[in-house]
């Protein structure tokens, strides 16, 4: 890491996307991609705190066996808007949001996104659902669970039911506008010379989220319709008083909401597949098939969706087939996780905080995804569901897989976006702050779910006490460590060190533009005639092969 | 301002303009078909529970006025396609004339739902108002006549939204014709207008015999 040159030192460009133009109508009416990405980081930064302060209530309130902190009903409404503040508000769209928006355009060689005003709209819509949510919290809250299962949700609560499904469902345009936008993207504007087997494997895996995005997302769509209609007119489409079928709710919602989880770590993947070959100073290892297992996960995760049914009396039958896929669609998750480790071997590895956010993802994720196989496992799942066995198992996924992606990306990316270098050695000791706290919360919680601990209790028995304590004391680490970020990440933007274009140095066509970019994001259209991931070959970056190059990652397609 | 046929700012091409717009909206036709494919497996089970309710509801439908209102949106879409023929083979002052065609025979379409929808009010066959079905059912029967006619008018009633956007999007490019701004070389919207309309028509293609229709042969 110790160099005997002196670092270059930067100066920020003169002009650039964020000072092209000033006022707070250039902002609230901008059509650049990189302006609107801006917009979305602060959306899910706010509905990220507020989910965040519901779940700090929760774990004050599990300290003690029969609950410190609020009444049973309260407790509801706490995991409640805890869930659905962070899935719908923050998870599905924070990466392609935030670091889609910006990037993808900049990745193929693009001015911009291919609907700009689309994305803009996409942007409003969002906060238009988000203040129909807030309003629903506001006003008596919402105690369904975010899985809003009938006829609960659809008759018997007494919560503000009917605004936050009409927010959720407004919401859901907002994702359908964008994963249109991106495919279509990716398909017209790359830039000539970028066919898709040179595409950055962050552009493949939006890709594959914008799939779903498409196909999974009018679902739920008209399912929280239905659910809203059946609420206020006191219709029966699940309500069994009325011939009404609860489990169709469930299949419907479930037909969308797995294919969600998916939307939220395939981005991450994206990221993660950004990071380590740029801190292993190596080309990715096996790029067509990290490339094609995006793909796979977003098509096999729509049949699986009845795992989260096998206690409803389904079929043994429907259920083995839905188990079965449930292991398969684990498949192309595992090829990428092989193909991240075969990328670090032999590589020049260096720990800077991407790197570390990176390597926490895999080992988190790993132990996430391996743990949903236990769960997609028949026998063992009558044991397990409902209890903290599925909490753990989908945090480790969600908070130690996505979340970590987001931050790393957030971390590799900043330089670009801002110009301005964070404090890299705050960031180092937030990043293992953050990776403590996140096991210290969740780890025990395994352990809790193995002993019977069931999920959306407000007590329990006083043997699981240790434990909760722990999970506890880890959340309010696991809180210091995101705290921690989104203060130097402020403090950056006014008083950091310049970037310059490439401080990593990393390949990729969104370091060959200046830290921020301009406005049209490159100054001559690219012409891309390299390989992605060439880290052997660019002397131009210091990254040079003793030996012959290293053949292309893929062929010339 | 932008002005329709001309080169938005961030692409490249004409060509490539027109690629992601028609791309562009055949994406948006596959989430309206997972959109309203919610529906119609919401229906299907429901009408495989309760056949008998579910027929005997169908009966009270008008068969007639639904039977024109096929015909009549069949027609726009004929219309619909001669527009956008009309301007691919630069017959600029005719493409007017088939949008406001088509225009009347959605219009028409919207007026017989209109019709119809008095109807079943005044018959006590909408949900959520008093619903009543036939005097003398059964709870079970009213309540699962209900959903039927939750169905029916969900379903056309999402339909009828969408016509009502598709007659907006109509006006919009009958504006737009009037000023010539469509030729042999440049017709995208009109292209994807018609994309829109085919769909919708498509949707009710399915609507109508699976409301209309159960066991009238009986």
């Amino acid at each position: 890491m110790a160099t005997t040159t002196t670092a270059p030192v930067h100066t920020m460009p003169r002009d650039h996307y964020l000072n092209s133009t000033y006022g707070i109508r250039s902002w609230l009416l901008t059509t650049d991609h990189k302006r609107i990405a801006w917009l979305y980081l602060a959306g899910v930064t706010f509905f990220f705190t507020l989910g965040g302060i519901f779940a700090a209530m929760i774990r004050v309130h599990l300290l003690t066996p029969s609950g410190l902190l609020v009444s049973p009903e309260t407790y509801n409404k706490l995991f409640t808007m805890h869930g659905v503040a962070m899935i719908f508000f923050f998870l599905i769209p924070s990466i392609p949001a935030v670091l889609g928006n910006f990037l993808i355009p900049l990745m193929i060689g693009a001015k911009d996104v291919a609907f700009p005003k689309l994305n803009l709209l996409s942007w409003y819509v969002y906060i238009i659902g988000g203040c129909f949510v807030l309003y629903s919290f506001a006003t008596g809250g919402l105690d369904t669970g975010w899985t809003f299962y009938t006829p609960l949700s659809s008759v018997y609560s007494n919560s503000a039911v009917a605004p936050a499904v009409i927010g959720i469902f407004i919401n859901g345009f907002s994702s359908i506008l964008t994963g249109m936008n991106f495919a279509v993207t990716i398909h017209t504007m790359r830039a000539p010379g970028m066919t898709w087997f040179r595409l950055p494997l962050f552009v493949w895996a939006h890709y594959a989220t914008s799939i779903i995005f498409i196909l999974g997302t009018p679902v739920i769509a008209i399912t929280l319709l239905l659910v809203a209609l059946e609420r206020t007119l006191h219709l029966g489409f699940f309500n069994p008083a009325l011939g009404g079928d609860p489990i169709l709710f469930q299949h419907l919602f479930w037909f969308y909401s797995h294919p969600a989880v998916y939307i939220m770590i395939l981005p991450a993947m994206g990221v993660i597949s950004e990071i380590i070959p740029t801190f292993a100073r190596k080309p990715i290892f096996g790029y067509t098939f990290i490339a094609a297992s995006s793909i796979s996960i977003a098509v096999i995760g729509f049949f699986v969706w009845a795992h989260h049914m096998f206690l409803t009396g389904e079929s043994t039958y429907a259920a083995l087939a839905f188990s079965l896929l449930s292991f398969l669609v684990a498949i192309p998750s595992a090829v990428k996780v092989f193909n991240w480790t075969a990328t670090l071997y032999k590589g020049s590895i260096s720990y800077d905080t991407p790197m570390l956010y990176a390597l926490g993802f895999i080992g988190l994720f790993l132990i996430g995804g391996l743990t949903g196989l236990f769960l997609a496992c028949l026998g063992l799942d009558i044991d397990i569901h409902d209890t903290y066995f599925v909490i753990a198992h989908f945090h480790y996924i969600m908070v130690g897989g996505a979340i970590m992606g987001y931050l790393g990306g957030l971390h590799f990316w900043w330089p670009k976006i801002t110009g301005k270098l964070y404090p890299e050695f705050l960031a180092r000791i937030a990043a293992v702050t953050l990776f403590v706290g996140f096991n210290l919360t969740f780890g025990p919680q395994f352990l809790l779910g193995l002993m019977g601990m069931p999920r959306r209790y407000h007590n329990y028995p006083p043997e699981f006490q240790v434990l909760n304590v722990l999970s506890t004391a880890g959340a309010s680490i696991l809180a210091l460590g995101y705290l921690l970020p989104m203060v130097y990440f402020t403090w950056s933007v006014r008083y950091g060190k310049a970037a310059g274009p490439n401080p990593w140095p990393a390949t990729g066509l969104e370091w060959t533009t200046a830290s921020p970019p301009p406005t049209e994001n490159f100054d001559v259209t690219p012409v891309v005639d390299w390989e992605p991931y060439d880290y052997k070959n660019r002397p131009d970056l210091g990254l040079t092969a003793p030996a012959a190059p290293l053949a292309p990652a893929h062929g010339d397609d | 301002m932008h002005r329709t046929g001309e080169l938005y700012g961030h692409f490249q091409t004409l060509e490539q303009q027109k690629d992601s717009a028609t791309l562009g909206m055949w994406i948006f036709l596959a989430t309206e078909i997972l959109f309203f494919g919610g529906l119609f497996l919401t229906y299907s089970i429901n009408r495989q529970t309760y056949p008998g309710v579910f027929a005997d509801a169908s009966k009270t439908l008008d068969l007639t006025l639904g039977t024109l209102n096929t015909a009549v949106l069949i027609a726009s879409s004929l219309t619909m396609a001669m527009a956008v023929w009309s301007a691919e083979a630069g017959k600029k002052k005719l493409i007017p004339v088939y949008l406001i065609l088509t225009l009347i025979l959605g219009t028409v379409f919207l007026g017989v739902k209109a019709v119809e929808y008095h109807a079943k009010y005044v018959e006590h066959h909408i949900p959520g108002l008093p619903f009543q079905f036939e005097p003398g059912s059964t709870a079970a029967t009213n309540a699962h006549a209900e959903l039927f006619f939750s169905l029916y008018f969900g379903m056309t009633g999402l339909h009828a939204l969408h016509m009502v956007v598709g007659v907006g999007l109509l006006l919009w490019l009958l504006r737009q014709s009037l000023k010539g701004r469509f030729t042999a070389e440049y017709n995208t919207p009109i292209e994807n207008v018609g994309l829109y309309w085919h769909f919708v028509d498509i949707v009710w293609i399915y609507l109508y015999p699976l409301l209309y229709l159960i066991d009238r042969h009986k």
